[in-house]
């Protein structure tokens, strides 16, 4: 039977799996909304603004692993969406964003709405469609998905003409796809495996460096029971919390421009480095001259063209973390030479003394309530297990550095572009995806106030999150940045003029907390996660001038890190081993 | 270094725009670009030269080939190749000149294509040194306007770039 492409889209979506999508309407999206109205099987979350749709669609995907969809009209619809995009795309987050386009024949004439979709998101989609025939929908929504979700994930756009989504054609959902142009390579080497597997058994300072890309391809207990094989440090990005657990005495923490000592240490000392998954980021390497000064670099990663962008490697490994790493294993235990001992023994010595500097260690206070604290009582009155979602400044840094994340795609911060306003809204679809759970949005009055409009969309849909705002009157990032760098010049990071956030939340129906003594801190949280059906807004009055620490500033190594007040002294003349 | 790189493209709308978006995205430069459906009219062949160094030459493939549109594609510079690159160009011609520049067409295997009175339109084909030293030598007759189309490029011996 023929029907329209308007139903071609949700029953795709519903054929494709998809029980939410994240969307806001508008003239050339209305026949797929009318479509949606007739069913029940693809439920559809109003957000407020088009960047929350992509924004809780990127939640959704990070806290399931299943691709996120969001849909939205066409114009100002789409240009909304593209700090979403954009934010997915940096993370290789699986996306699929559905937009609707002006009518196929006014494309081109400047139409009311018109905006060339495929144009303005083509930098920052993995790929994108624009549907000019009802008759390749399906399967371009098919594609969509596939390309989305494969490979290094990614946000794929599909732009659809109103008068497709009118036109009538024969539905069915294809079950298979192909493409001539499009085959990811899963497998790797089994040669340059080989190589790696010695070089690794070889090491006497080795170091794993995991990333994002174990989450993505779900190999965190390959992962764990890789490290554990070999007894070797690992030390997580930022997009890797989680991936290895923080709390085992092998992982020595994030590295990286926020990251440990001992971390950072450990890179700048090693002899022999894995990195699985994760891509040499700016905000990792720091200066890409003095990075890993001593290391044979073993790269694996399913992108080859992540391979010796920024930092040349040894052993490229192009494959998936999971198929690799399961090799790994394989010939680690099949092999005669076996770690050495006394090396690696040595080497956890030295790391030992770089840990035992206590790097995040932080000034307490009884007056001020430090950002830290509330961090560190979250971890521990939520016993480790919420889902944390993240803006981006001071705060996103101490939640990466206080909350120990022992699973994976518990912790969701938009790593790559930095995007405030992405807590709450991603929140959302955290929230969705997973109704019982406890799920904690760690912000700034800054950042919240970007997305703050989804408050409401939070009310409609009964998202009882918990938003620990780190409220300290400043870009606090910015702050710290120019205290350090332009001689406390703090040129516009003071914001005059917050709302009341306490009265905020209760205009919006929610909960509303201000908490203002350290004192209070435990007690707010404890009641907080008590009011399990209601979304709480905490607003702790935090430390003006508190800074993250440790940092290694742009330019500098990692063996060059700056310590906080509170770290043991280091003697810089120290013999290092 | 001067690399030339030969793509298989799938014959899309927007595919010249995704090559294209990525060199300017990613500050690679172009130094010519042509392209035209192939014997198989889903594909476009492009030919795209570029300079840079081994890195950067390396990036530009792999984030050519990481293009979901791109099928298959080659650095011709790595093996021996053929390039070639048609000009029309239009130059004055009068007085004695015309004798002059006829000669120069017939040194450079060219031909003319277009007279009046008073100019020539010459055709030429050769690689882009020859097209550079032709107008060079040209100029002194005095060049009207030049046409270029691009460097097209194809591997030698019976392998190609097909899928
Ligand atoms: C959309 C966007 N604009 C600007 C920035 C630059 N920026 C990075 S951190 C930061 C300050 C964030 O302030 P706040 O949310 O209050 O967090 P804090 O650093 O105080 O914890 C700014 C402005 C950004 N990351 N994203």
């Amino acid at each position: 039977m023929e029907t329209t492409g308007a139903d071609i889209v949700i029953r795709s979506l519903h054929d494709e799996g998809v029980e939410h999508i994240f969307g806001y309407p508008g003239g050339a999206a209305l026949h797929i909304y009318d479509a949606l109205y007739a069913q029940e099987d693809v439920k559809h979350v109003l957000v407020r603004h088009e960047q929350g749709a992509v924004h809780a669609a990127d939640g959704y995907a990070r806290s399931t692993g299943k691709t996120g969809v969001a849909l939205v009209t066409s114009g100002p619809g789409v240009t909304n969406t593209i700090t979403g995009i954009a934010t997915a795309y940096m993370d290789s987050i699986p996306m699929v964003i559905i937009s609707g386009q002006v009518t196929s024949n006014l494309i081109g004439d400047d139409a009311f709405q018109e905006v060339d979709a495929v144009g303005i998101s083509r930098p920052c989609v993995k790929h994108n469609f624009l549907v000019k025939d009802v008759k390749d929908l399906a399967m371009t929504i098919k594609k969509a998905f596939y390309i989305a979700s494969t490979g290094r994930p990614g946000p794929v756009l599909v732009d659809i003409p109103k008068d497709v989504t009118a036109h009538r054609t024969e539905y069915t959902y294809p079950k298979t796809v192909s493409m001539r142009s499009y085959n990811p390579v899963v497998k790797g080497h089994s040669g340059q495996i080989k190589k790696a597997v010695e070089l690794l058994l070889s090491a006497k300072r080795p170091m794993i460096y995991a990333g994002g890309g174990v989450i993505i391809d779900n190999a965190s207990e390959l992962l764990t029971a890789f490290v554990r094989l070999l007894g070797y440090p690992c030390t997580n990005t930022l997009m890797g919390l989680g991936g290895y657990p923080a709390t085992d005495p092998l992982n020595v923490g994030m590295l990286g421009m926020h990251g440990t000592y001992e971390a950072n240490m450990g890179m700048h000392d090693c002899d022999v480095l894995l990195s699985v998954g994760a891509r040499f980021d700016d905000r990792v390497t720091g200066d890409v001259n003095k990075f890993c000064p001593h290391a044979k670099i073993i790269h694996i990663d399913i992108d080859p063209a992540q391979i010796s962008k920024n930092i040349p490697c040894d052993v490229p490994i192009v494959g998936s973390v999971s198929t690799v790493l399961t090799e790994m294993i394989e010939l680690i235990k099949a092999s005669k030479t076996k770690p050495d001992k006394g090396a690696i023994k040595q080497w956890w010595d030295q790391i030992d003394e770089w840990r035992s500097l206590n790097c995040l260690k932080y000034e307490t206070d009884d007056k001020l309530i430090k950002p830290q604290y509330v961090v560190e009582k979250l971890y521990e009155l939520t016993g480790g297990d919420a889902f944390v979602t993240s803006d981006v400044g001071q705060h996103q840094m101490f939640a990466a550095q206080f909350y120990k994340f022992d699973q994976p795609r518990r912790w969701i911060n938009s790593g790559g572009l930095g995007t405030m306003g992405f807590g709450l809204p991603a929140a959302m679809g955290v929230q969705l995806a997973h109704p019982d759970a406890t799920v904690a949005c760690v912000t700034g009055e800054g950042s919240i106030q970007m997305c703050i409009q989804e408050l409401s969309t939070c009310k409609q849909y009964d998202l009882p999150i918990k938003i620990v705002n780190l409220n300290n009157r400043y870009l606090g990032m910015v702050r710290q940045w120019q205290e350090f760098f332009y001689e406390s010049r703090y040129s516009h990071s003071y914001m005059d003029a917050l709302p009341d956030f306490m009265k905020l939340a209760e205009a919006y129906g929610h909960v509303g907390m201000r908490i203002e003594k350290p004192g209070d801190v435990e007690g707010a949280i404890k009641e907080a996660l008590k009011l399990k059906d209601r979304l709480v807004f905490m607003d702790f009055i935090t430390d003006q001038n508190a800074n993250v620490y440790p940092m290694i500033a742009a330019g500098k190594g990692h063996n060059e890190m700056e310590l906080g007040p509170c770290a043991a002294v280091v003697d810089p003349d120290r013999e290092l081993a | 270094m001067r690399h030339i790189i030969s793509i298989l493209i799938e014959n899309e709308a927007g595919a010249l725009s995704r090559v294209a978006g990525l060199f300017s995205a990613r500050g690679y430069n172009i130094e010519s670009l042509t392209v035209a459906p192939t014997d198989d009219p889903t594909l476009s062949r492009m030919t795209l030269v570029t300079r840079g160094s081994e890195a950067i030459i390396e990036q530009i493939t792999k984030q050519l080939n990481k293009l979901v549109d791109v099928v298959k594609l080659i650095d011709l510079t790595e093996g021996p190749h053929i390039e070639r690159e048609m000009m029309l160009i239009k130059v004055k011609a009068v007085g004695d000149s015309r004798d002059e520049v006829k000669r120069l067409v017939e040194i450079f295997r060219g031909r003319i294509i277009d007279v009046t009175d008073t100019s020539y339109i010459i055709e030429l084909t050769g690689d882009a040194k020859k097209l550079d030293a032709f107008i060079n030598a040209a100029r002194g007759a005095g060049i009207i306007e030049t046409v270029r189309s691009g460097v097209s490029g194809i591997g030698r011996g019976e392998k190609g770039l097909r899928i």
